[in-house]
């Protein structure tokens, strides 16, 4: 048996969310692991973040050199790997982010790893360690066990699992950077901030939300008349914004804004988990959508289960006869 | 340049039932309509792109079945060169690590290149990891997520799509693996005239011999996680489902809109 190591994501500054949200499974799985709490953080100028993290954690590892200044997966690959030859942990989670999915797998194949992406939930039915992960959209679940030798590599899903304070006072070990010089062929260049459009969806107070289950482009004039109707601006999942039905400063999700309105109408959205996480806020959610197992119906108050070209024109009319 | 595409044909699952089947461990696609996967379609046409504006080749890989070669034509008929069906039952395509291997064997097979272009994510299997493994199968650099691409002098610049609409730049020396995510392009039809001459190109069938990949290092034996079981979750919903005709949901949905105060 052996120590769980969690791997700290940061970014321009902050800890992500992420981080926590592994932390606050960790006991558990350390727990049915027979070890310990190992926090692993990379940065520089992180000592803040390590007292932080030992909140949760029985102790944190850390490595504080300006060459981690920035996230760079290459580097991260490098300093893990000599970190898990040298301690040689159980398990090690890793946030499936766009940093956690740019090296966890080639992390996997250097050190043969066994490897699960993607989970959701980490159970131990009989004590035997078992990740849950999605299929098909989030319309499967799939059980899996670790068939070869730790350290076993887990990638978890943001949002997964809800933060807790942390109630713990581990250790603080500042160590040498196993990266002894910088990385030329990958170099970080800079960050670009995600461009500001005409409308800011995360102050709207009503938004009337578009998915691929509207097939084209030329049915977005049927949206905007409802978004006019009742005073909403229009927003949209990935599959709209790539299409090109909206810009991509109006996409909800992970990759897009989180928003939070009053009320937000999902119209042929089938609600992938990135968007959920973007929308689940919304007081009021509204959902149409003619697949009864799209998982937006998970998050929504009203559902509409129906073909949403008869019922979208028809509501719209609906209402300006109410309003008068 | 010498850029070869990876992609794989998946089924579309948004408005499908998806049901698993009497082993408990694969469902039933019968009723599945396949397609080239969404991210890998936008990685098809940069690769084409890339081709247009710097000269080179594109060479199409994929791993699957006879029925995949319809979409192996169409990349074809779009610019690519040539293609490689990689056709094995024996292959745990399940495993992201496997598929990894295989791609390698085949790449190393056909020599150098500079780039490897795979979609970020499998619409079937989400596991982001596919591409990210093929480069450290290949020895060589990598970047995910890239909603952008800019190909210099021996090295590309990728803009990363992170979290909140936030990009990451980062420099990669060639040769590399680029995991190319939904929306960095707008991917062309097939010209008609492309579709003829598409059925003129080369398309290699090969398997694990061919490769000399022994079966004993991809196959589902030898994956390091197995998969116990797949069930169906129950959706917890307490939303109100609103019944009736179109129209009548149509309109109960109006009047709770106006009346209930939700605007």
């Amino acid at each position: 048996m052996g120590d769980l190591f969690v791997l700290a994501e940061h970014r321009q500054g902050e800890l992500r969310e992420i981080t926590f949200e592994m932390l606050t499974k960790a006991p558990e799985v350390a727990n049915e692991l027979g070890g310990s709490i190992v926090t692993v953080l990379f940065g520089s100028g992180v000592d803040e973040f390590a007292d932080k993290l030992a909140a949760y954690s029985d102790k944190v590892l850390y490595v504080d050199d300006p060459l981690f200044a920035d996230y760079n997966s290459e580097k991260y690959q490098k300093a893990l790997s000599e970190l898990i030859k040298q301690y040689n942990p159980e398990a090690l989670m890793v946030g499936h982010t766009t940093q956690g999915v740019d090296m966890a797998p080639a992390l996997a194949v250097e050190l043969k790893m066994p490897m699960v992406t993607d989970v959701i939930d980490i159970t131990f039915p009989n004590g035997k360690m078992t990740p849950i992960r999605q299929y098909y959209s989030g319309k499967v679940n799939a059980e899996f066990h670790f068939k070869g030798d730790p350290p076993y590599l887990l990638t978890i899903r943001e949002a997964s699992f809800e933060i807790a304070e942390g109630g713990k006072q581990g250790t603080v070990e500042k160590i040498e950077s196993p990266l002894k010089e910088d990385i030329e062929y990958r170099r970080f260049i800079e960050y670009i901030e995600a461009e500001i459009g005409d409308v800011d969806i995360t102050q709207s107070e009503i938004l009337v939300s578009v998915g691929r289950g509207l097939r084209e482009d030329k049915n977005m004039p049927m949206i905007e008349e409802l978004a006019e109707a009742i005073g909403a601006d229009i927003s949209g999942s990935r599959a709209a914004t790539d299409a090109g039905w909206l810009s991509h400063d109006r996409q909800v999700g992970t990759s897009g804004k989180v928003v939070k309105p009053k009320l937000y109408i999902a119209i042929g959205i089938s609600g992938a988990f990135q968007h959920l996480a973007g929308m689940k806020g919304a007081k009021t959610i509204v959902a149409i959508n003619k697949d009864a197992d799209a998982p937006i119906f998970s998050e929504a108050d009203y559902a509409i289960i129906d073909d949403l070209f008869k019922v979208v024109p028809k509501m719209t009319e609906k209402i300006k006869e109410l309003k008068g | 340049m010498k850029t070869f595409v990876c992609i794989k044909r998946v089924p579309d699952t948004s408005e499908a039932e998806v049901k698993v089947d009497e082993t408990g461990k694969e469902v039933d696609s019968s009723r599945f309509s396949f397609d080239i996967n969404d991210a890998d379609n936008y990685a098809v046409e940069e690769a084409i792109q890339i081709k247009e504006a710097k000269e080179g080749s594109v060479q199409v890989l994929c791993i699957g079945p006879q029925d995949a070669d319809v979409m192996i034509r169409m990349a074809l008929a779009k610019g690519g060169d040539s293609a490689i069906r990689v056709d094995d039952p024996r292959i745990n395509q399940k495993d992201p690590v496997k598929v990894a291997k295989v791609l390698a064997a085949t790449i190393k097979q056909e020599g150098d290149f500079d780039l490897v272009l795979t979609g970020c994510m499998s619409a079937d299997n989400w596991n982001m990891a596919a591409g990210v493994a093929l480069a450290e199968e290949l020895g060589v650099n990598h970047a995910a997520m890239v909603n952008k691409v800019e190909v210099q002098d021996g090295k590309v610049k990728a803009f990363r799509e992170l979290e909140g609409g936030l990009s990451e730049v980062v420099e990669v020396e060639l040769p590399a693996v680029l995991t190319i995510q939904t929306g960095i392009n707008e991917p062309r039809y097939a010209p008609i005239r492309g579709i003829r001459a598409a059925q003129k190109k080369e398309l290699k069938v090969m398997g694990l011999d061919d490769l000399g990949v022994a079966e004993d290092e991809v196959n589902e034996a030898s994956s390091l996680v197995e998969l116990q079981k797949l069930y169906v979750p129950e959706i917890e919903s307490s939303a109100e489902i609103i019944e009736g005709e179109p129209e009548e949901k149509a309109e109960i949905m109006a009047e709770k809109l106006v009346k209930g105060g939700l605007l």
